[in-house]
């Protein structure tokens, strides 16, 4: 084990638990137990082998030491194309946290918690119009989900047709979502390719579009950050031959405020709230992926939807068209809060000068690193912007090392390797909360690298130097996965 | 239009910026958006609050929620009331923890990977089996993931699924695999709390890739998990357990010691708050072998160059980002923080905790039971073995006895008519008792439903 | 049966999805090619299917993974699977190392015996690889 220092990583939880040690106390037990009612020995465990057993103060140290050990916004920019890591609104944690709302249990009557249906009420109201779209269901717990839950719609609203269809069609640029989710609705997806801007090839798309195509999947900006102008055109295309238009809303950052889906042809789509809305990304969720939907769809939107009733409101079950459930209970309400307070802490006027201010950054960004990084696709960029590390080919640096160096500059490195249009991706996304100087710093450190790897390019590929770990075997970790601690003598 | 509180760009910095890229309004940014497409006027939200004003707001709307006090609750049916520890709420609190991203760059998410690693340890050390993800959404779509791996592990294009299945889970399954192709039966427990194993044996004949049941099941009944192993591997298919109420485990022998192939569920009694319904947190843990089948992420143990052993999200070509339409999921986003709190909340009570916990709940609910059997009027209509939740049959329809109650502070639990339109369960109510209810709420609780009658 | 430091061996058929094929009476040898391997990286899993499973020319018969990509391994030829390279298991990285030995990955009893059309050789396979690589 290495010294302690305030560099040394920390131990496991179960390497710092020590026998008989309590952190937790219970008042005591006020029923009395009797022989008869109690459990048969055969039903009981005996022990929960290997659980551990610390004080509070171990408890309190040991997850203290490994935040440290993380990057967080809090922290510094993440510049994660694709991602919308904007800052997270502390008074959205105070009022998520109001008890009224955090200890309220999903089997409360309905009467009983008018307040809760209110807010996912307006919450729905307020997306509504944000995007342009008729309904909205909160349900899904992610976008992924919320993506599966479009295309489910989808696939009901063509087999009350008479014809489910049989194919989804997605760009190149797509993120892998949006296949998986086409495949979990039962379809095949077709890929669609992209013209020399990056967007939809209309053309393609109007030769392909038939009677088997239930639907096509839009990223709208698409994944290189620039705005699908021919997005109207392509929904026509669809609509003539009866298919659908979906748009994966991932993006919506870009131009909230400026323009909305539901003018744009979009049939469907869904948004994240953990992008757009500023709810936090918790190291990996929780999300949410409230879902869009025009008229034509709503009969088939989960159950159940919230619906007002003179001054109450209810939850609405009888929907015979509606898919059925994506999960249990109503959706991921704590995000519901935090989301809606966002949208109330800007207004109008403030979601506008998100939105303006994104995409001001981002181009701010693709100024003054284009003369320096190679810019594969040079239409217009929204709210963010992507390289590739194309100029970088002779000195043997790559993006991968680009992105391990920056982590030395303070800076969470960039999307990278996605979009798979472009080779050696490099996605940069600023969002709107950053200063000039953030932005500034951030520039400075890729110029900084761009010159290192020109002049020492080892140190790039062997970045980075000074995080709390460096870089790890992560070949070795798949050829032979350790996915769970064992006690000693008992490791398989 | 002012500068807001949370974009640091002052109205002069914008000016500069828009000049230094070449541009003369901020209006120019959007010049690709086609002209038709962009919106006249402002949009129809409302806003914007100051900070007080927005907390009053908030306030406001939580406090048109009429809700008795905790200890006056007796509701479970899929979320649970547990008490959980101060240091919960503020470990994870730390903005490093959830303020953070997925942890897709290990060299600066080491907090967040050996957390998740920690997590993983503890779920497989409660289940009693060796392998877990870092967590789905919740309960009802792990189940529907779970079968979806059972079916790619040993393709039959059949389950059976109990019909004491969290009604709510039988409904999200049913919606995932709608277009998988895989039949769905159901195994029908009749008059019984749980399963009998005759009707298991039926309900399997002919190929099936899973036998689900749910232990305790909706019903609060345990399930002979041993016996229902040995029946499903004898016809070839897995046993899946579900879960809904994981303190039940501290108590319960871990079903991936009986026999269990797959054990899943909901983690939200780990100390995640109820929140109405959500955020929440699915588990999934199984046997080694369905390692290449598991879907979501999985944190393994790893090396660095200096040697030192760290964590990182490992196993990826499983999922969407890599195999695309034939990933295990679709899952990207899962529940970090929820499954973080679970861990921290695991961590605090430790072993000797989450035993006492489950101890406490089930000794309360056996007295609840006793008292409530008593009452007049009342009666139990499932003599099997419970944890905290069983049904009471009330003289008068259980809706009906929900409304009179909560005019008395109480929510006496949820009535089986919320899921049942079967009028002979008109009358029954499904109980929950945690730590949270006092021997005094117990009591008033028996009381005031003898007076139903 | 190593082929030495040769990375296009002359004695071998190539297919455009980079297998490799060496056939023997009726059984023929499929690999992966050292350009594969090469754009693969580390390997870390290999996917193969049973014995006496059916194989079909053109359809996929396996997989095979490295930490950041999957690729799919297609049949060059029809028939019924003999040998499985079981050894692959335990160390994928065998094919990195021997892509044309000890990184072979199953035998086919061929059930064709005429040649599947689409097979280049050696030197065919190189342009295709050089052509690929620009």
């Amino acid at each position: 084990m290495e010294p302690r220092s305030l560099r040394a990583p920390e131990p496991l939880l179960f390497e710092v638990s020590r026998p008989g040690r309590r952190g937790y106390d219970l008042p005591p037990l006020d029923v009395p137990v009797e022989g008869h009612n109690t459990l048969d020995a055969r039903y009981l465990r005996e022990d929960i082998d290997g659980f551990p057993e610390l004080s509070e103060v171990d408890v309190v140290r040991h997850y203290t030491r490994l935040s440290r050990l993380n990057y967080a916004i809090d922290l510094g920019l993440y510049p994660l194309g694709s991602c919308t890591m904007k800052y997270n609104p502390k008074v959205n944690e105070k009022v998520a946290r109001l008890p009224g709302f955090a200890d309220a249990h999903p089997q409360v009557a309905e009467e009983m918690i008018q307040g809760c249906l209110r807010l996912m009420h307006s919450l729905e109201r307020a997306l509504c119009a944000i995007c342009g779209m008729d309904r909205f269901t909160l349900q899904p717990a992610a976008g992924a989900q919320g993506e599966q839950t479009g295309i489910l719609m989808v696939r009901a609203y063509h087999q009350e047709r008479g014809n489910p269809r049989r194919v989804v069609l997605i760009p190149d640029s797509a993120h892998g979502t949006n296949p998986a989710s086409a495949h979990l609705a039962g379809y095949r997806v077709e890929q669609i390719a992209s013209n020399e801007r990056g967007c939809i090839d209309l053309g393609a798309l109007r030769r392909r579009v038939g009677e088997d195509v239930a639907v096509l999947m839009l990223t709208n900006p698409n994944t290189l950050g620039v705005f699908e102008g021919e997005i109207e055109e392509a929904a026509r295309a669809l609509h003539d031959k009866g298919a659908l238009l979906y748009m994966d809303g991932a993006n919506l950052n870009a131009f909230v405020g400026q323009a909305r889906p539901g003018d744009m042809g979009v049939d469907v789509h869904h948004l994240n709230l953990h992008k757009t809305f500023s709810t936090p990304h918790g190291g990996g969720g929780p999300g949410s992926g409230p879902v869009g939907v025009k008229r034509i769809l709503e009969p088939f939107l989960p159950v159940p939807t919230v619906e007002r009733e003179g001054d109450r409101l209810r939850f609405q079950h009888d929907r015979p068209g509606s898919i059925g459930k994506i999960r249990s209970f109503h959706g991921n309400f704590g995000m519901f809060v935090r989301a809606y307070a966002f949208i109330l802490a800007h207004g109008p006027a403030g979601l506008k000068r998100m939105s303006e201010t994104a995409v001001l950054n981002a181009n701010y960004l693709r100024k003054r690193l284009e003369g320096t990084y190679h810019l594969p696709y040079g239409a217009p960029s929204l709210h963010e912007v992507v390289f590739s590390d194309r100029n970088l080919e002779a000195t043997g640096v790559r993006t991968l090392d680009v992105a391990k160096r920056l982590m030395d500059y303070g800076f969470h490195p960039p999307t990278i390797y996605f979009p798979l249009i472009v080779r050696g991706a490099l996605m940069i996304e600023p969002t709107e909360t950053e200063s000039r100087e953030e932005l500034d710093a951030f520039v400075a450190a890729m110029l900084a690298i761009d010159a290192e790897a020109r002049r020492d390019p080892g140190l790039v590929t062997s970045a980075p130097h000074t995080t709390p770990i460096r870089r790890l075997d992560e070949t070795a970790a798949a050829r032979n996965p350790v996915l769970r601690w064992r006690p000693r003598g008992k490791e398989s | 239009m002012a500068a807001h509180r949370y974009l640091p760009l002052s109205d002069a910095e914008r000016d500069e910026m828009l000049r230094a890229i070449g541009l003369k309004s901020a209006d120019d940014l959007f010049a690709s958006i086609p002209k038709r497409l962009r919106l006249g006027g402002a949009l129809d939200v409302p806003g914007p609050l100051a900070e007080m004003d927005l907390v009053a707001e908030m306030a406001a709307r939580a406090g048109e929620n009429i809700l008795p006090d905790p200890r006056s609750q007796f509701l479970g049916a899929g979320a649970y009331r547990h008490f959980a520890p101060a240091v919960v709420d503020h470990l994870l609190s730390r903005t490093e923890f959830y303020s953070s991203y997925t942890p897709y760059q290990p060299e600066i998410s080491q907090g967040t990977l050996q957390a998740v690693f920690e997590f993983q340890t503890l779920i497989c050390q409660l289940t009693g089996l060796d392998l877990s993800n870092a967590s789905m959404y919740e309960g009802a779509s792990t189940l529907a993931e779970a079968i979806l791996m059972a079916e790619r592990t040993a393709p039959r294009g059949r389950v059976v699924l109990s019909d004491r299945l969290h009604p709510e889970y039988a409904q999200v399954v049913r919606t995932y695999l709608a277009n998988m192709g895989i039949v769905l039966d159901i195994m029908e427990h009749g008059r019984d709390g749980a399963a009998d194993l005759v009707a298991a044996r039926q309900a399997l004949e002919g190929k099936a890739s899973a036998l689900v049941v749910q232990h305790p099941n909706f019903f609060g009944c345990l399930e002979e998990v041993e016996a229902l192993a040995a029946v499903a591997h004898q016809a070839g298919a897995f046993l899946i357990v579900v879960v809904t109420e994981p303190i039940a485990l501290g108590l319960l022998k871990p079903p991936g010691e009986q026999g269990a192939d797959i054990v899943l569920g909901e983690g939200q009694g780990l100390g995640v708050p109820l929140s109405y319904g959500g955020p929440y947190l699915g588990f999934l843990a199984a046997r080694q072998s369905f390692l290449r089948q598991m879907p979501g992420r999985i944190v393994g143990e790893a090396r660095d160059v200096d040697g030192r052993r760290g964590y990182v999200l490992t196993l990826a070509t499983r999922e969407q980002h890599i195999r695309r339409e034939k990933a295990t999921s679709n899952i990207c986003t899962n529940e970090g923080l929820c499954a973080l709190t679970a861990a921290i909340f695991m961590a605090a009570l430790g072993k000797s905790g989450v035993m006492e916990l489950a101890r406490h709940n089930r000794a309360k609910a056996a007295y609840a039971r006793e008292r409530i059997a008593a009452a007049r009027g009342c009666s139990i209509p499932y003599a099997e073995p419970f944890f905290n939740e069983f049904v009471v049959r009330l003289p008068v329809p259980a809706a009906a006895a929900v409304r009179r109650l909560a005019e008395r502070g109480i929510a006496c639990g949820v009535p089986l008519s919320r899921y049942f339109a079967d009028k002979r369960q008109e009358r029954d109510l499904l109980v929950c008792v945690t730590e949270i209810n006092p021997r005094g709420e117990i009591e008033r609780l028996a009381d005031e439903l003898g007076r139903l009658a | 049966m190593s082929k030495g430091d040769a990375i296009y061996p002359e004695s071998l058929r190539y297919t455009k999805e980079h297998e490799w094929l060496e056939t023997r009476g009726a059984v023929a040898t499929v690999g992966i090619t050292h350009y594969a391997q090469a754009e693969l990286g580390d390997i870390v899993y290999v996917e193969l299917p049973q014995m006496e499973a059916a194989v079909v020319a053109g359809e996929p018969f396996g997989t095979v993974e490295s930490v950041k990509a999957v690729s799919e391994l297609f049949a060059p030829v029809s028939g019924v699977v003999a040998e499985v390279n079981d050894a692959l298991q335990a160390s994928p990285e065998t094919v990195n190392k021997d892509p044309y030995g000890d990184g072979w990955m199953i035998r086919i009893k061929v059930s064709d015996s005429e040649e599947t059309p689409g097979l280049m050789s050696a030197a065919q396979y190189r342009k295709y690889v050089e052509d690929e690589a620009n």
